[in-house]
C-alpha cells in the first residue's frame, strides 16, 4: 500500500461518517453541539492515556466517547436548570472541558504522549507509519481499523434507524406520538457523533473534524430537498474535499487536515453562490425577475385604469416613476407583446397585457 | 500565596500579565453580557476562530510581528467571518448554528494551512504565531498591555455612551425598531465591539477558548441580578477575577498554561454562582420555595 493511498483512505473514512451524522446535526440545528462534543472529548482522551499508558486505541475511543456523551448530558442539564440559555450552556461546557484537556496535556506533558499540535491538526500524515500488529502479523494501518469501525457504526446507525431519524428530525411531535422517544433519539445521535469525533480526532484533530461534520452537510442542504440525497451528496462532497485537500496540501507542502477543511469551505462557498435552487446568485436573479414582472404588471394595470390608450408622459406622472424606469419597463412590455405603441408617445395594452393585469389583480386580491 | 500577592505588585512580568488578563476579563465580561442576553454567545466563538487566517495573512504580507498589525489582520478576518455568517443566515435556509460551525472550522482550517506554510518558508520571525491558538499570557509585555488598555477603553466608553440603546436592543429588538432606533447599525456596532474584545483576548487565552471569556462570566453574573447595569459590573468583575487568578496560578508553577486556567477559574466562578447566586442561585431558590410552601400551608402570606 502506498502512503498516499493510506492517507487518502483514512481521510475518506473520516469524511463518510462525519457527513452522514452531520446531515442530521445540520437539519436538527445542532451543529454547535457537534462542535462542542469535538472539543469535549479531549480530556477523555487524556484520561484514557493515564489509564492505559500506551496508545490503546480502544481505551481512548471509550474514554473520549464517555466525555462526548458527558458533554451532551451537561449541556442538556445546564439548559434544563432554566438559569442558562442553550447557546451559553454549550459555550460554558465545551470550553471548560477543552480547557481541562489542554491543562492536563500541558501539566503532564511528560507522561502523556499527546501534544497540542496533535490536538489541533491531527496526525493523518503519520497514518501510514502506525500499523496494527497482532502476534507479529501486520494487519495494516491502525487508522483503517479504528475509523473502519467508526464508519461501520455510523453507517449502520443511519441505515438501521433511517426512518426513525427522519421522523424525529422533521416532525418531533409525530415522532413522540408514534412512541419514538425524542430523548432516546437525541442521545443515540450524540453517542454516534461522539464515537465518530473520537475516531476522527487522531487523524484531523479536535477542531477540523467540525469542518467535516458541518460543511459538506450544509453544502448538500443548499443543493437538494431529499434526506437520502442530502446524505449521499454530503458523503460525496466530504470525499471530494478529502481527496482534493490531500493533493493540494502535498503540492503546497502545508497541513493536510487544514487543507481538507479549507476545501470543504471552498465547496460550500461555491454552492452558496451558485446553487441553482438556494444559492445567493439564484436568489438575487429571482428577486430581480420578480421585481421586473411586478413593475410590468403595475404598468399594465395602470394603463387599464387610465383608459385603453394613454401617453408615456401621463403614465410616468401617474406612477411617479423616473423617465428611465418607465421607458425600460415599456420597452420590456413591448418586447413581450403586452402593449403596443400605435404612434410615438402613445401606449395601449394588448389582450395579453390586459390578461396579465387582471391575473395580478386576482392574485393580490 | 502571600508571596504571590506581593509579587503581583512588585514583579514586573507578573504585573503586566495580570494587568493584561484583568483588562481582557473586564472588557469581555461587559460585552459578553449583551452577547449572552441576545443568545449570541457562540458568535464570539466562531469569530475568535476566524481571526487566525487574518493574523497569518498580516504576517505574510508585512513580515513583522508587531502586535498592532497582527491584531488588525485578526479584526479584518473576524469581520469577514461575521459578514459571511450574515450572508448565509440572511440569504439561505441554513440556520445560524451551521453557519457558525462552518465559519469556525473552515477559517481555522485555512489558518492552520497558513501557519504550516509560514513555518515552511523558514522565516525566522514565524515562531510564536501559533501562540494565538492557545494564547500565551506569559509573553505579554508593557506595550501589549497599553494596546489592550486603549482598545478596551474605547470599547467600554462606547458601551457606556450607548448603554440604553444596547439594553433595548438586547431585550426587545422589535420594540427598539418601532421606537426608531437604528437596530441594524447598533447590531453591527455591538458585533464590532465583540470583535474588539476577541482581538484583545486572542494573545492571552487564544482563539479556541476566547468564547469562555465572553460567555462564562456573563452567565455567572446573570445568577446574581436581574438588572443589566448590575450584571455588566458583576460580569466585568468576574472576568477580571478569573483573569488575575489565572495569571497568578500559572505563575506559581511550571507547565501551567494561563489561558486554560483562566477559563477553569471562570467556570469555577460560574458553578459557585449557580449555587449561591443571590438572584437565581439554587440555594436561595430552594430556601424561598420552602418558605413559600410553609407559608402557604399555614394559610398566611409569605
Amino acid at each position: 500500500m502506498s502512503a498516499d493511498f493510506i492517507v487518502i483512505t483514512t481521510a475518506i473514512l473520516v469524511a463518510v461518517p462525519c457527513a452522514l451524522l452531520g446531515t442530521l446535526l445540520v437539519l436538527r440545528q445542532m451543529a454547535m453541539i457537534g462542535d462542542a462534543i469535538s472539543h469535549a472529548v479531549l480530556p477523555g482522551i487524556v484520561f484514557a492515556f493515564f489509564i492505559s499508558e500506551s496508545l490503546g486505541a480502544l481505551t481512548s475511543l471509550i474514554g473520549a466517547a464517555v466525555f462526548g456523551l458527558l458533554c451532551a448530558v451537561l449541556i442538556e442539564a445546564l439548559k434544563n436548570t432554566g438559569r442558562v440559555k442553550e447557546d451559553s450552556s454549550i459555550g460554558i461546557v465545551f470550553t471548560a472541558l477543552f480547557a481541562l484537556g489542554v491543562f492536563l496535556i500541558s501539566r503532564f506533558a511528560g507522561s502523556v504522549h499527546l501534544d497540542l499540535q496533535h490536538v489541533l491538526y491531527g496526525e493523518i500524515a503519520f497514518s501510514p507509519l502506525n500499523s496494527l500488529i497482532i502476534g507479529g502479523v501486520n494487519l495494516g494501518p491502525i487508522s483503517f481499523w479504528t475509523l473502519g469501525v467508526v464508519t461501520v457504526i455510523a453507517v449502520s446507525f443511519v441505515l438501521l434507524f433511517y426512518k426513525e431519524l427522519k421522523i424525529a428530525t422533521f416532525d418531533a411531535g409525530l415522532a413522540a406520538a408514534v412512541g419514538l422517544s425524542p430523548v432516546l433519539v437525541h442521545y443515540l445521535l450524540m453517542g454516534a457523533v461522539s464515537i465518530t469525533v473520537v475516531g476522527a480526532f487522531d487523524s484531523v484533530g479536535a477542531i477540523l473534524v467540525v469542518a467535516f461534520l458541518i460543511a459538506p452537510a450544509a453544502t448538500a442542504y443548499l443543493l437538494t430537498e431529499q434526506l437520502w440525497r442530502m446524505m449521499a451528496l454530503a458523503v460525496a462532497l466530504g470525499t471530494l474535499s478529502a481527496v482534493s485537500g490531500y493533493y493540494f496540501a502535498a503540492f503546497l507542502d502545508v497541513s493536510i487536515s487544514g487543507m481538507m477543511a479549507t476545501m470543504t469551505g471552498f465547496l460550500f462557498i461555491l454552492a452558496l453562490l451558485f446553487s441553482p435552487s438556494h444559492g445567493l446568485a439564484a436568489a438575487f436573479s429571482r428577486r430581480r425577475e420578480n421585481r421586473r414582472i411586478f413593475s410590468r404588471d403595475l404598468l399594465l394595470s395602470r394603463i387599464g385604469t387610465l383608459g385603453e390608450k394613454t401617453t408615456e408622459e401621463e403614465l410616468a406622472r401617474s406612477l411617479g416613476w423616473e423617465r428611465r424606469k418607465i421607458s425600460r419597463s415599456l420597452d420590456e412590455a413591448l418586447r413581450g407583446g403586452f402593449i403596443v405603441r400605435p404612434s410615438s408617445g402613445e401606449v395601449a395594452a394588448t389582450r395579453k397585457g390586459r390578461d396579465a393585469a387582471r391575473e395580478r389583480a386576482g392574485s393580490l386580491a | 500565596m502571600l508571596d504571590l500577592f506581593s509579587a503581583l505588585f512588585t514583579d514586573y512580568t507578573l504585573r503586566n500579565v495580570a494587568l493584561g488578563c484583568a483588562v481582557l476579563g473586564v472588557v469581555s465580561g461587559v460585552l459578553g453580557c449583551f452577547a449572552v442576553l441576545r443568545r449570541q454567545g457562540l458568535l464570539g466563538d466562531a469569530l475568535a476562530h476566524a481571526t487566525l487566517p487574518g493574523v497569518c495573512v498580516a504576517f505574510i504580507l508585512t513580515g513583522t510581528r508587531t502586535p498592532a498589525i497582527l491584531l488588525l489582520g485578526a479584526a479584518i478576518s473576524a469581520s469577514l467571518g461575521a459578514l459571511l455568517i450574515l450572508a448565509v443566515v440572511g440569504g439561505t435556509r441554513i440556520k445560524q448554528d451551521a453557519a457558525l460551525g462552518i465559519v469556525l472550522s473552515v477559517f481555522f482550517g485555512a489558518g492552520t494551512v497558513m501557519l504550516t506554510y509560514i513555518a515552511g518558508t523558514g522565516n525566522s520571525g514565524q515562531s510564536g504565531l501559533d501562540r494565538f491558538i492557545f494564547g500565551q499570557a506569559a509573553t505579554i509585555v508593557r506595550e501589549d498591555v497599553v494596546t489592550m488598555g486603549i482598545l478596551a477603553g474605547i470599547a467600554l466608553v462606547v458601551v457606556a455612551v450607548l448603554f440604553k440603546e444596547f439594553k433595548i436592543l438586547s431585550f426587545d429588538p422589535e420594540f427598539a425598531a418601532s421606537m426608531g432606533y437604528p437596530v441594524g447599525k447598533l447590531n453591527i456596532l455591538l458585533t464590532a465591539l465583540i470583535v474588539v474584545a476577541i482581538v484583545i483576548g486572542i494573545q492571552t487565552v487564544g482563539v479556541i477558548l476566547m468564547a469562555a471569556m465572553l460567555i462564562t462570566p456573563a452567565a455567572a453574573a446573570r445568577q446574581w441580578t436581574d438588572k443589566l447595569s448590575m450584571m455588566v459590573f458583576v460580569s466585568g468583575f468576574f472576568g477580571a477575577l478569573s483573569g488575575v487568578s489565572g495569571a497568578m496560578v500559572s505563575a506559581s508553577g511550571s507547565n501551567l498554561p494561563t489561558g486554560p486556567i483562566i477559563v477553569l477559574a471562570a467556570t469555577g466562578i460560574f458553578l459557585l454562582s449557580l449555587v449561591f447566586g443571590a438572584r437565581h442561585g439554587f440555594l436561595w431558590s430552594r430556601l424561598r420555595e420552602r418558605r413559600n410552601r410553609r407559608a402557604a400551608l399555614e394559610g398566611g402570606s409569605p
